[in-house]
């Protein structure tokens, strides 16, 4: 069984990476703050400003751990990436699925079952977790209409229909979720999802989060073999790794909404962890950023029931799993993907 | 593996001072410093191959000594750290 390997992640502005024989170093002002031997690591995350010297990139690549550069509110930038490698059969499967509209139908109609079962689920937790009555009974007329979209979507057709489904889902779903908040709602109040600019705090948090998602997505089907912008659900477009998206629906509400609406619910996040830009934009600050990596690593680790494989295993490595048994779905060795469903 | 090293190595002569400077760079590699000629490291069975093989090549088996103990896991349960300690957990949160 794959090993989940930890993930390193600099904050620090004016850090600089380097490769130490066969430890990655890093050093704030010419005093080592961090030293970890390479095999502990799947993967580095930078954020912002941070110096990362030729060696360490070419060790990274060169043993297939991930680097990315992203901006300091968590936004892409750029991915070290080694040679093409992997399996060029599995690659070629999955071109053809694409243009096999049978396979692509069944596949885009399973993950988005599976993102609108998970919701459903983290709304009906919801409901058992708040004793306002008024609450519960939004949330669950939510979780009705969910159900409701579920059945829908078992008559679609096409991939329009699909992702009609799934955005008319996606709203009602982000409509009640202010009633999931039990701390400071005032402060975390959701007006709708925005993004590019996330234009309040709820927004920039969960953000935040889903962008650390989508590298361990990425990092995910690039470790099976996998085109990473191959999606099926998500439309081609250059340089945007669609695969890793239709991969990151059935854990977005699980994984990431979970994490926002506990790290508010426990007080771990308040209001003086963002600072609001000129325009309205609201980004999480340096505090904020690190709260939040940090609880998005130990939530990693925790360990949690495959339903599918029935076995044991971290939080982290279901996206890998996934990525596999969609490969799986590709080659014909399943006869459909089965994502992930939570409990 | 959770495994712990120590050494002594002799450093009468000046090939002594490389041999020790090797031992602790090897170690490194693996794992971290938790006292002077003390490591810790969490290693898969082919890593610790690895470095047994390393670490046995560099000493010198007339003068230097080199111990290697298997830790039971988990490691928390059976480490107790008492005084100064700068220690890394490798598998908790990595963030500088």
């Amino acid at each position: 069984m794959h090993q989940l390997l930890n993930t390193l992640y600099i904050t620090t502005e004016g850090a600089y990476l380097h490769l130490d024989h066969d430890t990655l170093k890093v050093e704030v002002e010419k005093e080592t703050k961090l030293q970890v031997p390479i095999h502990h690591l799947g993967g580095v995350v930078c954020f912002g400003n941070v110096m990362v010297s030729p060696f360490a990139m070419h060790r990274c690549a060169e043993d297939g751990r991930f680097m990315v550069l992203l901006d300091r509110n968590g936004r892409f930038k750029a991915r070290v990436e080694g040679p093409v490698s992997g399996n060029v059969l599995l690659r070629k499967a999955q071109h053809e699925a694409m243009t096999n509209n049978q396979i692509t139908i069944s596949i885009a109609k399973n993950i988005v079952a599976g993102k609108i079962q998970n919701t459903r689920q983290v709304i009906l937790r919801g409901a058992r977790d708040t004793d306002d009555q008024q609450d519960v009974l939004t949330l669950k007329a939510t979780a009705e209409s969910l159900g409701g979209a579920l059945s829908r979507l078992s008559n679609c057709e096409d991939l329009d229909q699909i992702r009609g489904v799934e955005g008319e889902s996606a709203r009602t779903y982000f409509g009640s979720f202010d009633k999931l908040v039990r701390e400071d709602r005032e402060s975390f109040k959701l007006n709708g999802r925005t993004r590019r600019p996330p234009l309040d705090r709820m927004n920039a948090l969960i953000s935040f989060i889903y962008a650390l998602l989508m590298n361990d997505c990425v990092a995910a089907a690039e470790g099976v073999g996998l085109d990473p912008q191959m999606g099926f659900l998500h439309a081609l477009r250059p340089g945007r790794a669609a695969l890793a998206l239709d991969l990151m629906e059935e854990f977005r509400s699980i994984l990431a909404d979970r994490l926002a609406l506990t790290l508010v619910n426990r007080r771990q996040i308040n209001k003086n962890c963002f600072i609001e830009r000129p325009g309205g934009a609201i980004h999480l600050n340096d505090e904020g950023r690190k709260e939040v990596v940090i609880a998005y690593q130990k939530r990693k680790q925790e360990e949690i029931l495959h339903p599918f494989l029935e076995q044991k295993m971290p939080i982290g490595l279901i996206p890998h799993v996934q990525a596999r048994l969609l490969a799986r779905t590709l080659r014909g060795d399943m006869e459909e993907y089965i994502p992930f469903l939570y409990r | 593996m959770h495994i712990l090293i120590t050494y002594d190595v002799s450093t009468e002569t000046s090939f002594g001072g490389r041999r020790l400077r090797m031992v602790a760079q090897t170690c490194k590699n693996f794992g971290q410093r938790v006292q002077k000629s003390v490591f810790e490291c969490t290693v898969n069975p082919m890593q610790y191959e690895e470095l047994v093989r390393k670490l046995s090549d560099i000493i010198e088996a007339k003068e230097d000594s080199l111990r290697i103990y298997r830790l039971p896991e988990p490691k928390d349960k059976y480490i107790k750290s008492f005084g100064i300690n700068k220690t890394i957990d490798f598998d908790g949160p990595l963030l500088a």
